[in-house]
Formats: structure tokens, sequence, C-alpha cells
């Protein structure tokens, strides 16, 4: 059978599925009930990572949805594409991966662990870090970001990606303690403080 | 040595390090963050310049979610509560391909979207169009060995917006992909064929290339169509896929 919508392009690859918004909607079709835990409540170790999305009013965004994924503390992931092996993770029930959709506030909450540091195909090694997706009404595609970890300074300042980064915008990208144990990171999608974000 | 086969080869090494898969970044194709006919982009598009970010392991990788996520009736939508939904019944089947053609396999696909009358079951959807008492509008499923996947529910019904003066989003369905790699995670929307509301949406538009905006259509397929039952209509969706890279020899003379 012919793939009628994967019509070959030029090199005879086909052509990617452009990207659209999730729209204002997203609420029923992307939450799931235990969205935001990349480990279970109860972990040893778990810290819970919040902060608001805002926009260039510096209004929160109430109809967006934060993705994470990021290695286990051992600095593997249970995948078979890295090239070191898929590693099951030590922690029961840890799953890379989270999601949360903002709410009212513009809040969003992620339970996790802090992944190891990973070694990089060129030599060196990468800080501890989150990958992260932010969708949202508005946004046409997704926008990525990262999260690093305000008790890995030294780590941080090797890290290739951090460094490659403008120096005065480097602390969008790192977490701050909340004060309670836990962890903010707020996402400022335009304007005064604008987090840095990545083409990946 | 060349091919995907050997890039994810476990323990796959070069004398360079570890090797890993390249997704080449697609040109041409996703709509500008800042495409102004879309007013909500105003505020929420950055206005700093992107940063490029090598491709690394946390980036090649992703979660590989399982059937773990998907219920039994969630590929239904037309089953998910006692009675039927109203509207025209429609089977939404396709493949989940890569670039290079190669099917995506057991990877979740989601999707939600409005009931016939063009109203989500959402507290915020206020438009005077009746909810369904016997519709959800959101199902989950996986995708076979082969890419496939299959939706059953009904076709979704235009909704008005504000965007503009008389602003109406023409027929779609929401969908969310995964992939195996961080790099390749898509939420896009998927449009019926012969829409007379294209000319005046600006999600549709703010995909430029007219060959990428016809990617969103899907077609309707008759041999999908059950008789007396459902039409059927197919949807392929292609993902950034992995670039079949040329390794370093081991006498390589380098940069
Ligand atoms: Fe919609």
């Amino acid at each position: 059978m012919s793939d009628q919508n994967a019509a070959v392009g030029a090199g005879g690859r086909l052509g990617v599925t452009p990207s659209q918004t999730v729209g204002p909607f997203l609420h029923i079709g992307l939450p799931w009930p235990d969205g935001p835990y990349v480990v279970p409540e109860g972990t040893a170790g778990a810290v819970w990572i919040t902060g608001t999305v805002y926009d260039g009013a510096g209004q929160p965004v109430p109809d967006a949805v934060v993705e994470t994924w990021q290695a286990d503390p051992d600095g593997r992931f249970d995948h078979p594409d890295d090239p070191r092996g898929a590693a099951k993770p030590s922690i029961p029930g840890f799953r890379g991966f989270a999601r949360c959709d903002t709410d009212a506030d513009g809040r969003y909450r992620v339970l996790t662990v802090k992944p190891g540091p990973l070694p990089c195909p060129d030599g060196g090694t990468e800080a501890p870090h989150l990958d992260v997706t932010v969708l949202a009404r508005g946004l046409l595609d997704r926008v990525v970001t990262r999260i690093y970890f305000p008790d890995e300074d030294a780590a941080n300042a090797a890290d290739p990606v951090m460094s490659a980064v403008p120096p005065d915008r480097r602390g969008t990208l790192v977490a701050e303690p909340d004060g309670d144990g836990g962890l903010r990171f707020d996402i400022r999608l335009q304007g005064d403080g604008e987090t840095i974000f990545f083409e990946v | 040595m060349t091919g995907l086969d050997d890039i994810r080869a476990p323990g796959a090494v070069t004398r360079g390090g570890l090797v890993l898969p390249h997704y080449p970044i697609p040109k041409d194709v996703h709509p500008s963050l800042d495409s102004p006919e879309y007013r909500s982009t105003a505020l929420r598009h950055p206005t700093q310049p992107l940063q490029l970010m090598p491709q690394r392991l946390t980036e090649v990788t992703g979660p590989l979610l399982g059937e773990e996520r998907v219920g039994e009736l969630d590929h239904d939508l037309t089953r998910q509560h006692d009675g039927e939904p109203q509207g025209q019944r429609i089977i939404v089947h396709g493949r989940v391909l890569e670039e290079d053609g190669r099917p995506v396999p057991n990877t979740l696909v989601e999707v939600w979207q409005a009931n016939a009358a063009g109203r989500y079951r959402h507290t915020g959807d206020n438009w005077p169009a009746p909810l369904d008492p016997n519709f959800t509008g959101v199902g989950r499923c996986m995708t076979d060995a082969d890419g496939h996947y299959r939706f059953v529910t009904v076709k979704p019904g235009i909704y008005p917006w504000r965007n503009h003066d008389n602003a109406w989003r023409p027929s779609h369905i929401h969908f969310s992909l995964f992939g195996r790699a961080f790099t390749q995670r898509l939420i896009t929307q998927m449009y019926f064929p012969d829409d007379p509301l294209f000319f005046q949406d600006p999600m549709w538009n703010s995909v430029r290339d007219e060959n990428a905006r016809q990617r969103m259509l899907c077609h309707y397929d008759h041999s999908a169509t059950e008789a007396e039952w459902a039409l059927g209509f197919r949807f392929d969706i292609v993902l950034r896929g992995p670039q079949a890279s040329v390794f370093e020899e081991e006498d390589d003379d380098d940069e």
C-alpha cells in the first residue's frame, strides 16, 4: 500500500509532518494522573521541581505543558540507542520522563531525582540536567530548554552546553532552592530574563 | 561501515568515543514561533535567537512509553460511554514513520478533539454548541510492529475562536507523538481534505511551504471504510529520522 501522506521529497527522504500548537484545550488530551512523577512519591532523595511559565508581559501561562526527560542517578538510560547499552534504573518505578500541564496560575511540578553526569561523544562531561519541552497555546512548535542543578557549580561550569550560552543568560538554566527542600525553575517565554531555548 | 543498524547497535564505539545517531534539523517544515496572524504567538514566542545544541545522550534517547499508558477502549472514542456519540463515525489510521521510511513501532499516539458539534469537553470552551454526554474526545493507542495505528471516533466539528473577525478553526484532530528520541517529539493537528476554512486559518497557514502543509491532511481511504459502519481516513505521520552518518575511518585525517 502506498503511503499517501508520506510524499517522497528531495533526496529520497520523506517530508516531516509539520508541528502545530497544542491549542487551548490541551488539558483534556495530554495530562496523566501520574504525569509529574519521574519517580514514585516516597522515593529516597526525590525532589519537587516547581515553577511558573510566564509570557512576555510577565503573565502566567495557564495553558502550557512542561515535559522533562533525563538520565537516572547513575547517568544511564534504559534505551537501546545509548551506545553504552540500555541500563535498568536502580530506582524502582523510575521513568525518566515527566509531564505536567500548568494550572490557572501557570504553575507546573515534577517529582524527580538528580540524574548523573553524562559522558560526551567528543570527550568531556555534561553536568546533571533535565531536557525540557514546553508546549502551549500560542507556541506553534515546542520550545526546548534544560534544567541544571544549583549545587553543581563546578560541573555546570564545565558543561559544554552551558559553556556555549552567553554568560549573562546561563542563570536561566539553573534551578534555585525554593527554601522548602525543593527546587524552583521558572520559564520565561519572552522578554526580561527570557529563558535560554535551544534548537536541537 | 555505515548504516543505521550500526549506529543503533548497543556498545558501538569508535576511537572518538560514543557513537550516537544524529537527527538532522528539518528545514522549511515547522511554523515560525513568531507568526503574527496567530495573535497568541505575540507574547509567547522567544525573541532571543535559539541556541544551537549538539545532540548528545539525552537528546538521542527518549521515553519508550508502553501499553501501560493505554486502556482497553482508549483507541475507540465512540465506546467510552454508555451510549454512542452523535456525529459521522470515522476510522482514522495510518503509520508513524521516520524520514527514511522506517516505521516507528510500539510508540504512543495520543489524540484529542472537539465533538461533532465543534465543542471540547473543557471548562474553557463555552461557545453555544452542545456537549455530548457520550463523547470525551480523548484517545490513545500504540503503533504496532509496522508503525500502524488506528482510532475510531466521530468527525470533529468546526468551531469559532476570537483570533480575528469571524474566525473558525477547520475541522481537526490534535495528535501527540514521541517516537523514540527526545529529538522526535511532535505535536501536530490532522486536517480533513477540502475544508472550506483553510484560507482564513492562521495555524494551517503558519506552515508556509505548500507541500509541508499538505502533509497535515488526511485522505479518504475507501479500503479502510467499513460497510454500513464508518468512513476511513488515512493519516501517515513522518517524524525526524536519524541520518545514516559516515563513520570515522581508523586512519582518518580528521577535519
Ligand atoms: Fe483544536
